[in-house]
């Protein structure tokens, strides 16, 4: 079922994708040893709270003082319509918010005890310890596979005392190991859509962060693609904390611990997904997970 | 209501469509006459010139009579002047596009910038080489003139060309890349370093490639900065002979002979901007991003 390693063509990947996610005999049970290779310290995670959060485009202010608590191992999802401030809210946790000329953010965001925004906190040490895998796979067209994984240590300057078997534990996690171990040297740009999602959180992943942010991470794929990347946040949350912005209410029902729901910059609801979705307290909520709006 | 038949076209809009295709057509080929003319000229002028004993191996003796001497110090001198003009304009210009892209952006002092760089682009090659004539050549900075002096003239000329090329290919490099880089807790200048050089690579090769052909074929700022030398020296810091100023010395020469050898440095110099401007479009080909 692992397409032949010489001229890997589109096909050959998608097919290959399919049968992975379809559970093929060809790759049995590849996950479950793969967890604790990674050295799995379950409920070890770390959570993140939001307090008074404001996050503004220059004046248009489209985050407007929100309290958030993210549990620790726990798959938290966001929903909202377009242009409430979900992807802003969640930038504003790895201070990738601030990367947007005009842009500011207020009020504080802290994993466990540590202050985000503290004075004199370098970015780059906040970025490692909380990962974000962005709406549009973007593995970096000038790097192999290997080297897209391997590019947060190298990025980092972190010095690895193993790299090659940092990679391949990372690759092992997001499943991708059995469809690229053939050709870790040919570009991450050779990929199907699915398998470049997932090689990004292998990226993610390798940096060993905290939390991870999903900011509608499925939303260039198709179902199938879909459905994989969704058992691997299922794994992932054993080892991480996750914060996944989705349009997807399906998608949110079905990886989430909890959901938030937000409006125009705030949030309505906040509570375990059941009870969002089967016995939401706002009406508002009611009507956008009935899809009477938005 | 049933549907009536769908007319004709006219014949008198077939007639016009025809006459205008034709006068486009038309246009299109007197568009490609001086071009031709220009080709045919150099090799019918230069051929004979190029495949004569010694031309790409001897040196111009400067004789009047006699053996005047191939070119072949007006080829390495043209070459080496160049490739100390692309030494400083290249690392510099590109080093301006970065600035731009990655941290000026829509700062005032980067659209000031951009702006002075498009004016830099408009100015006449002689005014670069008149500036150099001025503050290098005349003031006597390590003696008058100097091999070294046209390439800090032809750097002048090529800088805002790699710029601006330079500018357009690092702006075509994805924000995504940009942003998933940052995210992984990068520093910005290992992003810059490491994805976004790279990324852009093909795109400022074929970039400095034509802003390499471009100051080849300058004449006016070695005129003024490198003045005309028949010798063979290799030395920068001395005068040296280049194909343009020597082609434009050997055209005025009375004698048909030293003519014929201006149509042979011509046709060399115009092979060789063709042959970079095909490695630079070789290059963009292979490019991921166009």
């Amino acid at each position: 079922m692992i397409p032949p390693e010489t001229d890997a063509t589109a096909d050959h990947q998608r097919a290959s994708d399919m049968s992975t996610a379809e559970g093929s005999p060809a790759e049995p049970a590849q996950e479950a040893p793969n967890l604790k290779e990674m050295g799995v310290r379950e409920g070890a995670g770390h959570g993140v709270h939001v307090k008074g959060l404001r996050a503004f485009y220059g004046d248009n202010e489209a985050v407007k003082g929100i309290d958030i608590e993210f549990p620790a191992n726990q798959v938290t999802a966001i929903i909202g319509p377009s242009g409430c401030g979900k992807s802003t809210m969640v930038r504003c946790i790895n201070r990738m918010h601030e990367e947007i000329p005009g842009a500011r953010a207020a009020g504080s965001v802290t994993i466990d005890d540590l202050d985000v925004y503290g004075p004199g906190v370098d970015v780059t040490s906040v970025r490692r310890m909380v990962g974000m895998v962005f709406q549009k796979p973007n593995p970096f067209p000038t790097m192999s596979i290997f080297d897209n994984v391997a590019a947060g240590l190298k990025l980092t300057g972190t010095r690895a005392d193993n790299l090659r078997e940092h990679v391949h534990r990372s690759l092992r996690a997001v499943g991708l190991w059995g469809e690229v171990k053939n050709r870790l040297n040919s570009p991450g740009h050779g990929l199907s859509g699915g398998q470049q999602q997932r090689l990004c959180i292998a990226r993610t992943v390798a940096v060993e962060p905290e939390v991870i942010l999903m900011d509608e991470p499925c939303s260039a794929l198709d179902p199938i693609a879909t459905l994989r990347v969704e058992e691997l946040i299922d794994e992932l949350k054993a080892r991480y904390t996750i914060v996944i912005v989705t349009h997807n209410m399906q998608q949110a029902a079905r990886v989430a611990d909890s959901t938030v729901f937000m409006l125009d910059g705030e949030v309505v609801e906040h509570a375990p997904t059941d009870s969002v979705f089967t016995n939401p307290r706002d009406e508002r909520t009611e009507r956008y997970v009935t899809g009477k709006f938005g | 209501m049933s549907l009536t038949a769908f007319a004709p076209v006219s014949a008198a809009r077939r007639r016009k469509d025809r006459i205008m295709r034709g006068v486009l057509l038309t246009l299109t080929l007197v568009a490609f006459v001086p071009l031709i003319l220009i080709v045919y000229y150099l090799l019918h002028k230069g051929l004979t010139a190029v495949t004569g004993s010694g031309f790409f191996t001897t040196d111009p003796t400067g004789s009047f009579f006699g053996n005047q001497g191939g070119v072949r110090s007006a080829i390495l001198g043209t070459l080496e002047i160049v490739l100390i003009a692309s030494a400083i304009a290249i690392p510099i210009g590109i080093g301006v596009a970065l600035y731009l892209t990655e941290y000026g952006r829509d700062s005032r002092f980067a659209d000031a910038v951009r702006y002075f760089v498009d004016v830099m682009t408009g100015v006449p090659s002689i005014v670069f080489g008149l500036f150099v004539y001025i503050t290098l050549v005349l003031a006597g900075v390590g003696g008058a003139f100097a091999g070294w002096k046209g390439s800090i003239a032809l750097a002048l000329l090529m800088l805002p060309i790699v710029v601006r090329a330079a500018e357009v290919v690092l702006l075509l490099v994805p924000a995504g890349l940009r942003e998933a880089a940052l995210a992984l807790g990068a520093p910005r200048w290992r992003v810059m370093l490491r994805v976004v050089l790279p990324t852009a690579l093909p795109g400022l090769v074929t970039g400095s490639l034509l802003a390499i052909a471009r100051g080849m074929g300058e004449t006016a700022p070695l005129l003024f900065t490198v003045s005309v030398a028949f010798g063979a020296t290799l030395d920068p810091t001395k005068q040296m002979n280049t194909l343009p100023v020597q082609i434009y010395n050997d055209i005025s020469s009375p004698n048909p002979v030293l003519n014929s050898r201006a149509w042979g440095a011509a046709l060399t110099l115009v092979a060789i901007v063709l042959i970079l401007n095909l490695l630079a479009r070789l290059i963009a080909r292979g490019s991921r991003m166009s």
